[in-house]
């Protein structure tokens, strides 16, 4: 990597100021998106900023009627907590999809979402799940839904200095299911991803790497086929994409019906 | 500019300035000389350099030196005991399952507290007898489980 300077605010607003100065600076959560990316020179950077250090950030809890996770919670720990476990078993079906052991104890649920990859693998269940994004900035505190928080491949609705500072989940239980197709079974990112989730008798249907942001459709076939835009690429082509699109939400909605 | 970076390594406390674009991979073989910690694919696919972080296994490659301030790392040379190799070291000499050795200090690594490691590559493909070895040390050391 091409050198840079380091920072470890120890709190948001510290962050923020360090955000407000002029050159090109990047979060650190957990490294596996930033550090692959400095790697490749897909970005430069003059100052990382670190934001493990700051409290409040990690960690699972029920507040109110609400189940709050910390962006800074790491894959693993979001699996493991039991909040989590026994509302959605969903999150954990897919966290176990994602990476590798080494990999899910190091990557955060807020780095996944605010990288947004359009196969990011926590979006498609979250989205079911109607989370909504806690935001803050110098300039105060907003909430957006996950619905409104991608924006294109690695954009979001985060403004410059803007950092994601909680990730909010009704607490409503669901029975969901999340299918990851791609060429081998560990390790890999999806080609498509299908997330779907009843909540009481609400269906709910996300969809993953099959256009420019995951996306939430209208739960049936039909709704997900009109929606789809996908590409080709060097894993799989529009055409077949569109045609496990096809197949598996057809498998995913049966799965939940049952 | 540098910065002062202090850690255990192997239950020793470590002192050094480093440059914070480094990673840990790359303090730990190259400043630390424990060159048990491989470097394969460096962008967190194969494993090869995992190490144990606070006691969990991570690819250092794509862990940020300056990031590991105040944690306790494990290497593979950290792993026998007053000369005496680690059960899982034992089990993978007895059993074969190291041939050019590359993928051994990540896997057995990772072998400390998964199953089957499924975050790390062996470029020789000798799986089989890496599963026998796990199986092999998790029969003798933990008959219980
Ligand atoms: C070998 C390997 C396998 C992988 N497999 C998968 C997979 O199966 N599925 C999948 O979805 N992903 C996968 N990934 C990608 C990656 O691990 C995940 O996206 C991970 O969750 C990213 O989290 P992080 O904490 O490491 O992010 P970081 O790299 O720390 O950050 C990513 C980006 O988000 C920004 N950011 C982080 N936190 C915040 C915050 N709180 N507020 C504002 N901005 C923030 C950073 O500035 C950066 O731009 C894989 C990566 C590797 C290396
Ligand atoms: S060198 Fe770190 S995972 Fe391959
Ligand atoms: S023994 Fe050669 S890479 Fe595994």
């Amino acid at each position: 990597m091409r050198a840079f300077a380091y920072e470890e605010p120890r709190t948001l607003a510290e962050a923020g100021a360090l955000m407000a100065r002029p050159g090109r600076n990047q979060l650190l959560a957990g490294g596996t998106d930033l550090l692959v990316r400095l790697k490749r020179r897909e970005w430069t950077v003059d100052t990382v900023i670190n934001l493990k250090r700051i409290a409040g950030l990690r960690g699972v809890e029920a507040r109110g009627d609400h189940v709050f996770v910390g962006p800074l919670t790491t894959l693993d720990e979001l699996a493991a907590s039991e909040l989590v476990a026994k509302r959605w078993p969903i999150l954990v079906e897919t966290v176990h999809e994602m990476g590798s052991p080494q990999v899910r104890a190091m990557s955060t649920a807020g780095g996944n979402l605010c990288n947004a990859s359009p196969a990011a693998d926590l979006a498609p269940p979250l989205l079911c799940l109607d989370a909504t994004m806690k935001v803050w900035g110098l300039r105060g505190e907003r909430h957006v839904p996950l619905r409104e928080f991608f924006l294109g491949p690695g954009k979001t609705a985060l403004e410059p200095g803007e950092i994601l500072t909680e990730i909010r989940i009704p607490p409503a239980l669901a029975k969901g299911c999340f299918i990851k197709f791609c060429t081998r079974r560990a390790m890999d990112l999806a080609f498509v991803s299908v997330a779907c989730a009843a909540v009481g008798k609400d269906v709910r249907l996300a969809l993953g790497a099959v256009a420019p942001t995951p996306i939430r459709v209208l739960p049936s076939v039909e709704e997900a086929m009109k929606r789809c835009a996908p590409i080709d690429d060097v894993r799989a082509s529009a055409e077949y994409r569109r045609e496990m699109v096809r197949v598996l939400v057809r498998r995913a909605l049966a799965r939940v019906a049952s | 500019m540098k910065l002062r970076l202090s850690m255990r390594v192997n239950g020793n406390a470590v002192e050094l300035e480093i440059e914070p674009h480094r990673t840990l991979l790359e303090v730990l073989r190259n400043d630390l000389g424990l060159a048990g910690v491989r470097e394969g694919c460096s962008t967190g696919d194969c494993g090869a350099c995992t190490v144990l972080v606070n006691g969990k296994p991570l690819v250092s490659c794509l862990m940020l030196a300056p990031d590991a301030e105040g944690a306790s790392i494990v290497t593979i040379e950290g792993l026998a005991k007053d000369g005496k190799l680690d059960p899982m070291q034992e089990a993978f000499v007895a059993k074969g399952a190291i041939q050019c050795g590359f993928c051994t200090p990540g896997m057995i690594l990772a072998a400390k507290t998964e199953d089957i490691p499924e975050g790390n590559l062996c470029r020789c493909t000798g799986y089989t007898k890496i599963q026998e070895a796990i199986r092999e040390e998790r029969r003798t050391t933990r008959p219980q489980a």
